[in-house]
């Protein structure tokens, strides 16, 4: 028998607050190590949220032999909060190497500006492109223009006009013989 | 058509290897494919022709309502005909046009009869999705053929230009295809066209199907991107841009005209997009130097004709188009590959620049006389019966739009008889005095007639040419067949009478406006130059690419506004960002939802008789569960509070821990044992890891002056903290089942062999769950270690026996400041930027005076490694405690993990103390005693934990049982008695060893390698 009185404890609820508003408060530090202390408290709040979900308070959640009188707590927001508070550990030791990481780098723990971001936002404000797109400025060209210079790959492409003399008399000969590919 | 698609498919496929092995012939077997499709059609036409349309089904994605039908009536048998028939000829083309060593002829290969292939399925699809399908198909072909010199910026820009215009439309005729096939119940076009619905929805469906037909085919104002694809090479612009994919968008149009041509929206806009794209596109060619920009502008003007014929609704008008269609397919195919020729032999395709190529190359001469006479619409040519038929039906009806539609047709002709003839003399004729600026003429002269050189070209790179303008005549030449066989089309559309194919019809009005017609194109290009002029002297109103660019350069210019208005690189932006939204959308949500009605909400039935619930607003509440818990509540508060103003890493640090260990009391008020448990023991984790870390960070919180933005924070995380408060007290009376977990006790004994509900919760009932959560723990030591050993997994295992010098010690009484000013509280300059990687050759160990062994504490070794430490960080009292812990510690971890089935422990809890125990042995000893604790690599623990856990599970499915499912083996063994055991014991044991791997990993990485950077950069200073 489990807790089915969901009724919710008002200095319960205060802590979850309390443990948020702190939480956030650090959270939106600059320096890693506080905003680590910041999820901290954040997963702290949240697990007691989780753990009010599943009702008020009972018995552990152990079957004894007899059935007991006293219905006991939820075990399945338990067994939820249990994996988290592993997890936020894992997840304390991975910033804690960020912060050390970047204390190696840089001397101090804090989240710098994205200098990236702030040079599109810079050069937004400018309206300047961000990047250089050679395909989309302008040319001024006319596509009569640009068409005179494509040429395919094509079969003994040659720009005939540059050698036009030497080749005057072959020239003349008629289409009667073609057919003949190899001409190789 | 299935089979046909497929044999597209294969050879689109092969095509790569097959030109690799084959060199150019290899068109000679792709050309198969097209006509495969070709022949099909042909084999087919007795049965088009009865009226026994083929058709194909076969279910593809039924929940997308997308199925591979295909259907072959009228239109799609023209269609499948001209796409196959001309394909095969351009592909037989390839084989002569391109040079034997041209580049990328092997991917050009196979994306071109992939697109024979999309456009084949195209024109036969008969599912309004799977049409889209292939719309979208024969884009992206599209685009990778345009796009083909893609070294060539016209040619990237054209293609980038092409796809961006058409997947527009496309995008368009989605929206259009979805209305329709939602409000006709079915996808299936013959469905929906056979019973077209109606409606405003259906009519807005309708224009967006045209807005795709419109950018598809070019028409005006997206009819930019035609002639600038012409950067593709000539083989596909006489495919693609000519008979095949912009035939598409007059596809769709002749496809739905039957079921729409009455709608007004829909006669208006074709009437002005083909009657603007018409005139346009024939005046436009005029003025072009280039073949294929006279033959590109002029297409775009013949899409416009045929767009405003088969759209139009009347059966004349659509059999006039129906004809056109065929007649355009092989005459402009036929010219294009003549400008192939041309440019292959002169090498240029300037028309001020050729002359006298008419003598040299009569063959292809006549090719382009062939076609271009059809083109123009000379009697007895196709382009003449169609167009004779066009004149035909709007001259004989009492259509009020009928004349206007004549004047219309009638200049469009003219344009293009001029731009026609205009072709012929430019690339055929000779000219006299053309010095072409900085090309001189041959020398002579320069008044004689001139011929421009060429070479001869072989037989097969003009024969399909001649063959598509043979054909323009033969056709022509029995029109009672063509109307035979394209009639049952146009007697679809609803209005007007049918039409005839004829050659000669007798004196009509038609016929008086094809002479006209013919007279005044002649004229037109008599007066070439004086048009000419006209046409540049003209004020030219903005190119439509010019718009488009511009146009695109406003929407990048949008995006970089958008993106550097929300994007500012700030991570408490961000996160306050989000923060806020959480307060206004759900927050603000949740309170309208809780207070707005002003009925409290329900109770559970088992709170009814409770004396201690109280009601605030409309939310039941007790004020405490049970009275300890407010002593735990006000220290866990206060920590919090301090913990936020502390200005001092290790107090903070400290605080938070105090509210983590009033967390676990909490718990365990709660009736949570295994929480309270596993929360004390991570908390001690956690505590321990970050005072490794802190101490060689500055001991205080850098000191910025932020007081403005520290009230922001503060709000916002008052603010947060309220939002989740009226959640926690909202949320739990929201209930209305009973929840699942009411079972779980009974379960847990019953089929989980256990008493401990939430662990066996944990390793049976939601094991899946736990799986996925240690190889979080996995991923997150990895990472862990990933940054601070940075070129490697993590280090060696290192061991006493490894030592370089095994009787020196490694650890200095200095190591604490290291990384520190001399003055201690100042944070120290970037001492990280000496790599530590780079100088982990320097030995570790510099030498000193006085080795541990003759230290103090020297006879007697509490721990293995504890020489290896400098005498004044040694502690004999700490070691022997170390000593007399360790095992006693790892005992108790195996009792909790083997008992926790039953009571409160499990490998979460075992693996945590396990951690604790070797926390213990660094802290006394060193990071050489880690090793000697815990000799194996952290990588291996946490890979066997993952395999045992997830291993376990496998092997149920082995034994015939779910996934991760128990077994409960009960035994009577002679020394140990009874032994119950259940399988999901192996399950926990790997949860257990993946918790031990973090643990170690942590300690390895934030421990003993940070001792290691310090102690090099003591011995590089």
């Amino acid at each position: 028998m489990i807790v089915l009185d969901t009724v919710p404890s008002a200095a319960l609820a205060l802590v979850v607050g309390v443990l948020f508003a702190g939480g956030v408060y650090l959270l939106l530090e600059r320096s890693l190590t506080r905003v680590l202390l910041g999820f901290v408290l954040i997963s702290n709040g949240g697990n007691l949220a989780i753990l009010m979900a599943g009702g008020r308070a009972g018995a552990a959640p152990l079957v004894r032999e007899g059935e007991s009188q006293v219905p006991m707590s939820d075990p399945l927001v338990q067994a939820m909060i249990l994996t988290a508070i592993v997890i936020t550990l894992a997840l304390t030791a991975f910033v804690l190497a960020m912060a050390y990481r970047s204390w190696q780098l840089n001397g101090h723990d804090e989240v710098q500006d994205d200098v990236e971001d702030r040079r599109i936002a810079r050069l937004a404000a400018r309206n300047a492109p961000s990047y250089s797109d050679a395909d989309t400025a302008e040319t001024g060209e006319t596509l009569d223009e640009e068409a005179a210079e494509v040429h395919d790959d094509i079969e003994e492409s040659l720009v005939v006009q540059e050698t036009a003399a030497p080749r005057e008399g072959r020239a003349e000969g008629t289409e009667g013989a073609e057919g003949t590919e190899a001409r190789r | 058509m299935l089979p046909v698609l497929l044999a597209h498919l294969v050879l689109a496929l092969v095509a790569p290897a097959l030109v690799g092995w084959m060199g150019r012939k290899a068109f000679w077997v792709l050309a198969a494919g097209p006509a495969s499709a070709a022949v099909y059609a042909l084999t087919q036409t007795g049965a088009v022709l009865d009226g026994r349309f083929p058709v194909e089904q076969a279910s593809w994605v039924p929940g997308l309502s997308l199925a591979l039908d295909f259907r072959l009536d009228t239109l799609s048998w023209l269609m499948l005909l001209v796409v196959g028939a001309v394909g095969a000829l351009v592909l037989l083309y390839c084989s002569a046009y391109f040079s034997r060593d041209a580049g990328g002829l092997r991917r050009f290969a196979g994306v071109l009869v992939a697109f024979a292939g999309a456009m084949v399925g195209l024109v036969t699809a008969d599912d309004l999705l799977l049409l889209f399908v292939f719309w979208e198909l024969t884009t992206v072909f599209s685009y990778l053929l345009i796009g083909h010199y893609a070294a060539r910026k016209p040619s990237r820009r054209a293609a980038m230009q092409a796809i961006v215009v058409t997947t527009a439309g496309g995008l368009a005729m989605l929206v259009g295809l979805v209305i329709l096939g939602e409000t006709a119940g079915t996808w299936r076009l013959s469905e929906v066209l056979a019973d077209p619905p109606q409606g405003t929805a259906v009519t807005a469906a309708v224009i967006c199907l045209l807005a795709g037909a419109a950018t598809k085919s070019a028409l005006v104002p997206t009819h930019f991107w035609l002639p600038a694809a012409m950067a593709a090479p000539t083989p596909v612009s006489a495919y693609l841009h000519a008979a095949a994919m912009v035939k598409a968008g007059v596809y769709l149009v002749a496809r739905f005209a039957p079921a729409y041509a009455d709608l007004p929206a829909w006669r208006v806009i074709v009437v002005v997009l083909g009657s603007a794209t018409l005139l346009l596109g024939g005046y436009r060619a005029l003025r072009q130097h280039d073949l294929k920009l006279v033959l590109a502008f002029g297409t775009v003007s013949q899409l416009g004709l045929l767009i405003l014929l088969l759209g139009y609704g009347t059966q004349g008008a659509a059999l006039a188009g129906l004809a056109l269609l065929g007649a355009h397919a092989m005459f402009k195919a036929a010219l294009f590959l003549v400008v192939g020729v041309v440019d292959a032999a002169a090498g240029t395709r300037d028309l001020r620049k050729l002359s006298g190529l008419a003598r040299q190359m009569p063959l292809t001469a006549t090719a382009g006389v062939l076609a271009t006479a059809s083109m123009i619409g000379l009697p007895p040519f196709a382009g003449y019966v169609g167009k004779e038929a066009a004149l035909e039906a709007w001259s004989a009806e009492g259509d009020p739009l009928g004349p206007v539609m004549l004047v219309v047709v009638a200049l469009g002709s003219a344009l293009t008889v001029a731009y026609g003839l205009r072709f012929v003399w430019g690339a055929f004729g000779t000219k006299r005095a053309v010095p072409a600026p900085g090309k001189e003429a041959p020398a002579g002269s320069p008044q004689a007639p001139s011929s421009t050189p060429v070479q001869r070209q072989p037989l097969l790179l003009v024969a399909p040419a001649l063959v598509l303008g043979a054909m323009g005549l033969v056709v022509a030449l029995v029109p009672h067949v063509g109307e035979q066989l394209l009639a049952p089309h146009a007697a679809l559309y609803p209005a007007g009478h049918a039409g005839h194919l004829t050659l000669w019809a007798g004196f009509t009005p038609a016929l008086a406006i094809t002479v006209l017609v013919l007279g005044a194109g002649v004229l037109l290009f008599w007066q070439r130059a004086h048009v000419e002029r006209f046409q540049n002297a003209l004020w030219s109103p903005l190119g439509a690419d010019v718009v488009y660019r511009r146009w695109m350069r406003r929407l990048d210019d949008l995006a970089a506004d958008v993106t550097g208005g929300t994007q500012r690189g700030s991570l408490p932006f961000y996160l306050g960002a989000i923060l806020l939204a959480l307060v206004a959308g759900p927050g603000v949500a949740l309170a309208v939802g809780v207070f707005g009605s002003g009925t409290r909400l329900p109770v559970a039935a088992d709170a009814a008789g409770r004396d201690d619930v109280f009601h605030v607003g409309p939310l039941a509440m007790v004020p405490f569960d049970r009275p300890a818990q407010l002593v735990v509540i006000v220290i866990v508060i206060v920590a919090t509070v301090l913990a936020a103003r502390a200005r001092r890493r290790l107090k903070a640090v400290m605080l938070v821990g105090v509210a983590g260990y009033g967390m676990s009391v909490i718990f365990l008020l709660h009736g949570a044992p295994d929480l309270a448990l596993t929360q004390v023991l991570s908390e001690t984790v956690t505590l321990l890891v970050m005072v490794l870390v802190l101490r060689r960070l500055p001991p205080y919180f850098s000191d910025r002056p932020l007081a403005a933005s520290r009230w922001v924070r503060l709000a916002i995380g008052v603010l947060v903290g309220l939002v989740m408060m009226l959640f926690v007290l909202a949320a739990p009376l929201a209930r209305v089942a009973t929840p699942i977990s009411v079972d779980f006790p009974e379960e847990a004994v019953t089929w989980g062999g256990g008493h401990n509900v939430v662990n066996v919760a944990l390793v049976d009932i939601r094991a899946w769950d736990t799986v996925g959560e240690i190889s979080v723990l996995l991923v997150a030591a990895t990472g862990v270690a990933s940054l601070v050993f940075l070129r490697q997994r993590s280090g060696a295992v290192l061991r006493l026996a490894g030592r370089r010098d095994p009787g020196a010690a490694v650890a200095h009484a200095d190591d604490a400041h290291a990384g520190r000013a001399p003055g201690g509280d100042v944070p120290a300059p970037p001492s990280g930027a000496v790599d530590p990687t780079a100088i982990r050759t320097v030995d570790p160990a510099p030498p000193r005076t006085g080795g541990a062994r003759g230290g103090r504490g020297g006879t007697t070794t509490w721990i293995v490694a504890g020489p290896t430490l400098a005498p004044e960080r040694r502690s004999v009292l700490f070691e022997v405690v170390t000593r007399i812990l360790f095992h006693a510690m790892v005992v108790f971890a195996l009792f909790l993990l083997f008992s926790g089935h039953n009571n409160p422990g499990g490998g979460f809890a075992a693996g945590l103390v396990v951690g604790i125990a070797l926390t213990v042995r660094y802290l006394a000893g060193g990071r050489y005693e880690l090793g000697e604790a815990a000799p194996v690599h952290p990588g291996l623990i946490l890979g066997t934990g993952l395999f045992l856990s997830a291993g376990v599970g496998l092997a149920a499915l082995l034994a015939g049982k779910q996934a991760i499912e128990s077994f409960i083996i009960d035994l009577y063994l002679p020394v140990f008695g009874h032994v119950h055991l259940v399988t999901s014991l192996f399950f926990d044991l790997g949860v257990f060893l993946v918790v031990i791997g973090l643990v170690l990993d942590i300690l390895r990485s934030l421990g003993a390698e940070i001792d290691h950077h310090a102690e090099l950069e003591g011995a590089v200073k």
